[in-house]
């Protein structure tokens, strides 16, 4: 339909230098190495027609060899390239050519150029080179035919012949006829001077070219000459000037390097310097593919042998004839005329072989740029789809997922409608693009972007079904569009529409599958992905998400209704530990264990992988096969076994001896030429023979030389033809076989036909390069390719795996696994459970039980009974510090009679709270003991001694039962009321190590010795005990001294400082790394009982009811030097570090004497606050900056056992009294108070309800805006008071030797996680949530730390 | 006729001191859509076209100081912001104008001055700016008629969308350069149900679609009035003398280019990243 298209497209590619071609050919030309030999190969052997391609291979592994010939490439094309205007000019009717009929633009154009304007002064004209750069990949094919029974093809095509390629239609645009001469002065003589090699040679082509010319056939059908049947070329193109001396402008198109000098044998005679006349017209800078001296010359230029530097003395040439017409009769005379004239014995090329040549169309980088565009485009379109993707772990992988997912169901649609017999007529690349953005990412984004905005806290599967329910009918909507879109579309009957169409709907469809099961999967791993590492590092997470969106779906947003009846869910004891698990599973087990599936899938793989590159044909095979056959003593090819075809030949061209040798002369500089005689080249076969002086010029024809074609560059015959405003794009030409010409020439025709300048020139020297080197280097140059391709694949491998893997996926479980393979339930049968099952990591190194645990999300402390304090990594579990309790040794007697206790119940422990509660159960067992209800606890009650209760009665049993129970109390502190100071002072005095490591902990310490009632009567006897203290511990030493002596009763951890309070009264600084004291202080005379350590504040509340305000100094400014790790969510300040230089002081800025009236029983500090709760039934809040007490909550009619304040500034206390308060902090009201049977143990709230334990071990959970119980949990005996909040709805109590996790919403028992084998009567006491989803829990002597992995997977 | 074009630019520019003028000056600059399909090559009024070109290259100049003085009065901030729009529509119009016409050429469809292939810049050296210069002024205007209209645009707000839309814009000038049809009322016919396609999928509004056929007209008009004057020269007016795909293409243009104006008046700071 448009007729000059071909015209306009080969214009512009012909004429510029092509050396950026050239140089990508470069690049590829090892990759390709076998390709054309093979080729050339496989023509030989089969005779039948063949299309093959033809690569430019031989020649673009020419262009490097040329600067080693040491010709001067000089830095510009200036010679070829016309001047600026004659570009311009030439370029105008290019153009106008283009879009003309190639003859009639020629006709026309000077008609046109009177009238042109000139060009607009801004005009760079011809500026624009690489507008018209050819772009490589569009080589030509070529298809060979038989010389004998060659008639034109029609232009119908004729549907039988199957191997005839399409284009080869009508007839082609000329038919080529070159004449192949070589020619040597031989014998050489020593007198002969380096021109001489070539001058004479030359000259032969003279007189060729006259019987060419004149050559006339004539027979029956009439008298035929070349005038009759050549090419007329009727003019040069316009702006070729330079070329027009060179090159013929009128009559046949017939090249030869006579054309150098008009055709004129008198100019070449005349010519002083033939390759300086040669030279002149080659374009300087880089070379082109297909310069002048190539063209007439009809050889590459280093085959040619015109040089000083001709070693063989041959030189070579063509004439080309350019026929328009195929004479078979006129041709076959013409060769025999010149057989017979220059004849060739030796000449075994074949001559039955006609290779038609198509030319696709080149495409220049200008008709590129629009497509560029596009693609610019789609990657925008791309880039800002997925930009928005967020809220997931890998924006990367998710977009890359994305991306493959519509690639992957365009390839689908192709492949689909291939199959189903679609030829796709459309250029793939253009309308690539626009497939794309008609399938678009518009779904995958919305999908992503709803499953990620449903509640993080849900289990996967279940935030991908809301994401895709929530989704799906916009989804639907959408596809149902855009395929309605595409039909109406189809129906506009347009076929390339329509094809787009079809592409387009099958595209769709096989995407929004792919959507469904590829990208919501990867979704998921992501989202997965996403859980595990947040849990890790606890974001705010829930703070960061958006608004949940109210959907149908979302009832878990929603508190659950109130339950009109409060149901108890009792805690089932699982028989999971003694689970047998079945045969089946066992295998399983086994194959998942040894990866026997993995490892036979890849064995299998290596081996057909083997297979097939062994059995490759152009394989590893016939290459070995090739290199022992070579190497093989016997030395024939055959030998091997091999069939024939897979001979050396396709590999090691040239095969054929003679011209092995030939091209191989031995470099002997001296010839002797007297053995030579004239017609030695009648017997060439006898030439190479090693006796023979191998200096002689010797004239051999090899295989390579009978389709020598094939060494040009491809695009050689394009320009050829393009000089004279031919376009060979999307047309073909046929080239006949060559006709071979051999020429001797006397030493006396050589001097004859001298130049009186030739002997000037001085004796060449000796060239270095070899062929050997060269063939070397190529292999060199292969090696190191595939080298560097290797390191790149290697590479981006390895990106990829950086970029999907984060630094330690996957690690945790495994390690974990492997390691306490041991502890786990099903052990026995050899295969730990996978990471998905929730494994306690049990961190061992106390010697004795533990009584005090702080966390700061990121480091663990704990103290045992025996003051040990060990330090650890909360996310591996590693023991990072031990600070010792030097001064004593553990007595394990009182150890294993207090585990005697706790076989009576554990409730014995249930005091051991951490740093909250603490004793209020104590002191709750002394009113359960009076109301008589638990007759079991009577006995374990009084073991933990009462304290802070002023109620005569409970103060009464506990020095009745105290006595009743002396293992326990042998360091019988102040317990007796009386004397206490005394008794204090005779404890420390007499037991004295070992004494204090008796002292209940920390934890128990508020109900262990110094009762804050004894030290209300007698508080100068408690001062004088604690200054007796402070006397010893100053004698000691400094002052940093560590206070051996006195029990930690509290601990706590911010940063890498521990702070810990001791019964002594004294506060000490540890670093929690070094397990260095750092500072103490000891203005406080009365035990710490409870710290609180918040941002520079340490806070104290001492057994005296004072309160102590401590600010942590360090010579640097408090140290916002780094912040380890994320940012903790709710009260977690962030931590600040102390580096090891700084010194550290800690100054008493406040002391609040009568904080409370009676002992304070609970101390917290959140959000600047700091709030004490106390035996005299009131909260205090104190600010935490002045110290300065803001309100006073009067609501309990009991001691407050238990306090929870979290940085959102939410109170709730519960106390003696059974009841639980609810506060307004800002205002100091009471908002809601709930009930609980016994004391209250401990209170957590969350959003939407309110959590208690108490003594009665029922956790309740109350609907926190009704004050509703919605349900409560039965707990076992004694493990009440440990239980904690993991994110909104997943609550964890401890047990018997476990930790069960619980939906809060439901009530429902999600999992219980066996801390370890030996878990009889060893309750969990203290539960630590941190803030990396990990629990802590304290388990006998042992630390338990507890990963949830993903708390979605809970109801797995 | 050169004389009544001259003419009427030149009661433009006088008048185009208000809004109205204004409004529709930019329209007649935007009929430089037209380069992408329109173009000449009458050598004998090259005169002509060399003076039309100056007048152009004034006309814009006058254009761009209109536009920074129009709202001058108003804050520095807007005014900065809007320049700032106004360039990169103009970068994105030149820039879409210099690709389309690759696309033109390869087709032939179009008889540029000869050296048009050489010196693709500088023969029509005039043509990317002034459809930048439209671009810019379609590119404006469609934000500022949603606002005088109440009719904010709330369909489909994002960069993504944006893109999505240019791309189906260069694909609809792709089918309009490569769709061999014979029927040309066929083409026209496909070409116009793509483009109320785009506008359906992209825009969906009605002062968009206003815009986009004032648009498409007034530039239709105009290039028609190029080419009766010989500026340009179609090789085959095929429709009614008119290359019958150019009101689709000028449309679909119009849309594309308010849909790029509107994003960056609501995003601001966000440049297109697109060429």
């Amino acid at each position: 339909m448009f007729p000059l298209l071909p015209g306009g497209r080969a214009k512009q590619s012909h004429t510029l230098p092509e050396s950026r071609g050239e140089h990508y050919v470069n690049h590829k030309a090892p990759l390709k190495l076998k390709k054309p030999s093979a080729a050339a190969f496989r023509a030989h052997k089969q005779p039948r027609a063949r299309e093959i391609t033809w690569c430019p291979v031989s020649r673009s592994l020419d262009a490097p060899r040329r600067t080693v010939l040491g010709r001067a490439v000089l830095p510009n094309g200036r010679e070829l390239t016309p001047r600026q205007d004659d570009a311009a000019r030439a370029a105008k009717r290019e153009d106008l050519g283009g879009l003309l009929p190639p003859r009639a633009a020629v006709r026309l154009l000077p008609t046109h150029t009177s009238s042109y304007s000139p060009p607009p002064a801004s005009s760079p004209a011809g500026s624009y080179p690489l507008l018209r750069l050819p772009l490589p990949g569009t080589g030509p094919v070529e298809f060979t035919t038989g010389v004998r029974d060659y008639s034109v093809p029609s232009h119908e095509p004729q549907g039988d012949l199957g191997e005839r390629p399409d284009w080869y239609r009508g007839p082609p645009v000329a038919y080529i006829q070159q004449v192949l001469v070589k020619a040597a002065v031989s014998p050489w003589d020593s007198s002969l001077v380096p021109v001489d090699v070539f001058r004479s040679p030359l000259g032969r082509a003279f007189s060729l070219l006259e019987e060419i010319r004149n050559h006339v056939h004539s027979d029956s059908s009439g008298i035929r000459s070349l005038e009759t049947l050549c090419l007329q070329v009727t003019d040069l193109f316009p702006g070729l000037r330079r070329m027009q001396s060179v090159l013929p402008e009128h009559g046949c198109l017939l090249v030869s390097p006579g054309n150098y000098w008009q055709n004129q044998r008198e100019l070449f005679d005349s010519d002083p310097d033939l390759l300086k006349t040669i030279q002149k017209h080659e374009p300087k800078g880089l070379h082109t593919s297909a310069t002048l001296r190539d063209l007439l010359f009809g050889v590459p230029g280093k085959y040619t042998g015109v040089s000083h530097y001709n070693r063989k003395r041959v030189v070579t040439y063509t004439i080309t004839v350019v026929l328009s017409s195929y004479d078979a009769r006129f041709l076959g005379s013409l060769r025999a005329r010149l057989k017979q004239l220059h004849p060739s014995a030796n000449c075994s090329l074949r001559d039955d072989h006609m290779v038609h040549v198509h030319f696709k169309e080149e495409i220049g980088i200008a008709e590129l740029i629009p497509l560029v565009t596009t693609y610019i485009i789609l990657f925008a379109y791309i880039y800002f789809s997925t930009r928005k993707i967020d809220m997931v772990k890998s924006k990367w992988g998710l977009a890359l997922a994305a991306v493959v997912t519509v690639l992957s169901s365009l390839l689908m649609s192709v492949g689909l409608c291939t199959l189903f017999g679609l030829t796709p007529t459309l250029n793939g690349g253009e309308i690539f693009p626009y497939l794309v953005v008609v399938i678009g990412l518009e779904n995958v984004l919305v999908l992503t972007k709803s499953v990620v905005s449903t509640p993080v806290d849900l289990e996967v599967k279940l935030r991908i079904a809301q994401g895709l329910s929530n989704e799906s009918w916009s989804i639907m909507k959408n596809m149902a569009t855009e395929l309605c879109i595409i039909l109406i579309g189809y129906f506009t009957l347009v076929p390339a529409i329509q094809e787009f169409c079809l592409f387009a709907v099958v595209g769709l469809v096989s995407d929004f599958f792919l959507q469904m099961f590829f990208f919501t999967t990867v979704l998921s791993i992501d989202i997965r992905r996403m859980e595990l590492a947040d849990l890790n590092r606890r974001l705010p997470a829930e703070a960061g998400l958006p608004p949940p969106k109210p959907g149908p779906l979302r009832p878990r947003e929603v508190p659950p209704p109130p339950r009109p009846s409060p149901h108890t869910i009792t805690l089932q004891t699982p028989a999971f530990r003694n689970l047998r698990v079945p045969k089946r599973l066992r295998v399983v087990y086994f194959l998942a264990r040894t990866r026997l599936a993995q490892r036979i899938i890849m064995v299998g793989t290596v081996i057909w992988i083997g297979i097939l590159v062994y059995t490759d044909p152009a394989g590893i095979r016939t290459y070995l096969a090739a290199q022992v056959s070579e190497q093989s003593p016997l030395g024939d090819p055959g030998g091997g076994g091999l069939p024939p075809h897979l001979g050396v030949a396709p590999v090691f061209r040239g095969g054929d001896p003679t011209s092995t040798l030939s091209i191989h002369p031995p470099p002997d500089p001296t010839p002797l030429p007297e053995n030579q005689s004239q017609g030695h080249h009648g017997s060439a076969r006898a030439g190479p023979l090693p006796q023979a002086p191998p200096a002689v010029p010797q004239i051999t024809w090899g295989a390579e030389d009978e389709e020598g074609w094939r060494r040009l560059s491809f695009r050689h015959w394009p320009s050829l033809f393009s000089y004279y405003n031919i376009t060979l794009a999307k047309r073909y030409i046929s080239i006949l076989p060559v006709i071979p010409v051999t020429v001797h020439l006397s030493p006396q025709e050589a001097i004859e036909a001298r130049h009186p300048q030739d002997t000037r020139y001085p004796p060449p020297p000796i060239p270095k390069v070899t062929a050997d080197l060269q063939t070397d280097l190529t292999l060199y140059k292969v090696a190191a390719l595939g080298l560097a391709a290797g390191v790149l694949l290697v590479l981006l491998l390895f990106c990829l795996y950086r970029v999907l893997c984060p630094r330690n996926y996957g690690q945790n479980g495994v390690a974990h696994g492997r390691r306490r393979r041991g502890d786990l339930p099903c052990d026995d049968y050899g295969y730990s459970p996978p990471v998905s099952e929730i494994s306690p990591l049990l961190l061992r190194g106390h010697s004795m039980d533990i009584e005090c645990l702080a966390s700061d999300g990121m480091l663990l402390a704990s103290c045992c009974l025996a003051g040990q304090i060990r330090v650890w990594d909360a996310q591996t579990g590693d023991c990072l510090t031990v600070i010792p309790n030097h001064g004593r040794c553990s007595s394990s007697g009182c150890w294993e009679q207090r585990d005697g206790w706790d076989g009576v119940g554990g409730a014995a422990d249930s005091d051991c709270l951490g740093s909250e509660g603490r004793g209020s159960s104590v002191s709750a067992d002394g009113l359960s003991e009076e109301e008589g209800g638990y007759p079991l606890r009577r006995r374990s009650a009084p073991a933990r001694p009462t304290l802070f209760t002023d109620q005569p009665i409970s103060r009464r049993s506990s020095p009745t039962n105290f006595t009743s129970q002396p293992p326990r109390t042998s360091p019988p502190p102040p317990r007796t009321g009386f004397d206490f100071g005394g008794l204090v002072e005779r404890a420390y005095m007499e037991h004295e190590p070992p004494s204090t490591s008796t002292y209940p902990s920390p934890s128990s310490a508020s109900s262990s010795p110094p009762s804050g009632a004894q030290l209300q009567r007698t508080p100068s006897m408690g001062d004088a005990a604690a200054y007796l203290n402070q006397e010893r511990a100053s004698a000691a030493g400094t002052q940093a001294t560590p206070d051996w002596e006195s029990s930690v009763w509290a601990l706590e951890l911010r940063g890498n400082l521990i702070v810990a309070g001791r019964s002594s009264g004294k506060l000490e600084l540890w670093d929690a790394v070094e397990g260095s004291l750092r500072c103490s202080n000891e203005d406080g005379l009365s035990g710490i009982t409870a710290l609180a350590f918040l941002n520079n504040r340490i806070v104290a509340a001492r057994l005296n009811g004072s309160l102590d305000f401590f600010t942590v100094e360090i010579n640097k400014p408090l140290c916002l030097l780094q912040y380890r790790g994320a940012p903790g969510r709710g009260s977690m300040p962030p931590s600040p570090c102390y580096s090891s230089e700084d010194v550290i002081s800690c100054q008493l800025t406040r002391s609040v004497q009568c904080a409370h009236q009676k002992p304070i029983t609970v101390l917290r500090a959140a959000a600047g606050r700091v709030v004490t709760g106390s035996q005299d039934h009131t909260v205090r809040i104190y600010r935490l900056e002045d110290s300065c007490c803001l309100f006073t909550l009067q609501g309990h009619s009991g001691g407050i056992t238990a306090i929870y304040i979290d940085q959102t500034m939410v109170l709730a206390s519960g106390g003696q009294d059974g009841a639980i308060c609810l506060w307004d902090v800002l205002t100091g009201s009471l908002s809601h108070v709930y009930g609980h049977r016994g004391d209250v143990t401990r209170s957590v709230c969350t959003t939407t309800c309110v959590i208690s334990s108490g003594l009665d071990d029922l956790i309740c959970v109350w609907d926190r805006s009704t004050g509703i119980k919605l349900y409560s949990i039965q707990q076992e005996v004694g493990c009440g008071a440990s239980l904690g909040v993991i994110s909104e709805s997943l609550l964890v109590t401890g047990g018997q030797g476990c930790v069960s996790f619980w939906d809060l919403n439901y009530g429902d028992l999600l999992q219980t996680v066996y801390l370890g084998q030996s878990s009889d009567g060893q309750g969990v006491r203290q539960l630590l949530v941190l803030d990396n989803a990990a629990i802590v829990c304290d388990f006998g002597s042992e630390l338990s730390l507890v990963y949830v992995p993903s708390v979605l997977e809970k109801l797995d | 006729m050169n004389r009544s074009v001259g003419f009427y630019l030149d009661q433009a520019l006088k008048t185009s001191g208000d809004q109205a003028q204004t409004c529709q000056m930019p329209r007649l600059e935007d009929h430089c859509w037209s380069c992408s399909c329109a173009s000449s090559a009458e050598t004998k009024h090259s005169s002509g076209a060399n003076w039309l070109a100056s007048k152009a290259e004034e006309m814009m100049s006058i254009i761009t100081s209109v536009l920074s003085n129009a709202y001058g009065s108003l804050h520095d901030v807007r005014t900065a912001n809007l320049i700032r729009r106004g360039l990169v529509l103009f970068t994105v119009g030149a820039s879409l104008a210099l690709v389309l016409n690759l696309l033109q050429i390869q087709r032939n469809v179009t008889l540029f001055p000869e050296e048009v292939m050489t010196t693709l810049f500088s023969s029509a050296w005039w043509i990317p700016p002034c459809c930048g210069t439209g671009a810019a002024v379609v590119g404006l205007l469609y934000p500022c008629l949603d606002s005088h209209l109440g009719e904010p645009h709330k369909f489909k707000r994002e960069w993504a969308s944006v893109m999505r839309c240019i791309a189906v814009f260069v694909g609809i000038n792709h089918a309009s350069v490569k769709l061999n049809i014979d029927n040309t009322v066929q083409l026209s016919l496909t070409l116009a149900a793509l483009s109320l396609g785009l506008w359906w999928t992209f825009d969906r509004s009605r002062s968009g679609l206003g815009l986009g056929i004032t648009t498409a007209f007034l530039a239709t008009v105009f290039t028609q009035l190029l080419v009766y004057n010989g500026v340009y020269q179609y090789t085959s007016p095929d429709f009614l003398y008119v290359r019958s795909w150019l009101p689709c293409i000028f449309f679909s243009g119009g849309v594309t280019v308010g849909n790029i104006g509107r994003q960056l008046a609501m995003g601001g700071v966000e440049k297109p990243h697109m060429d």
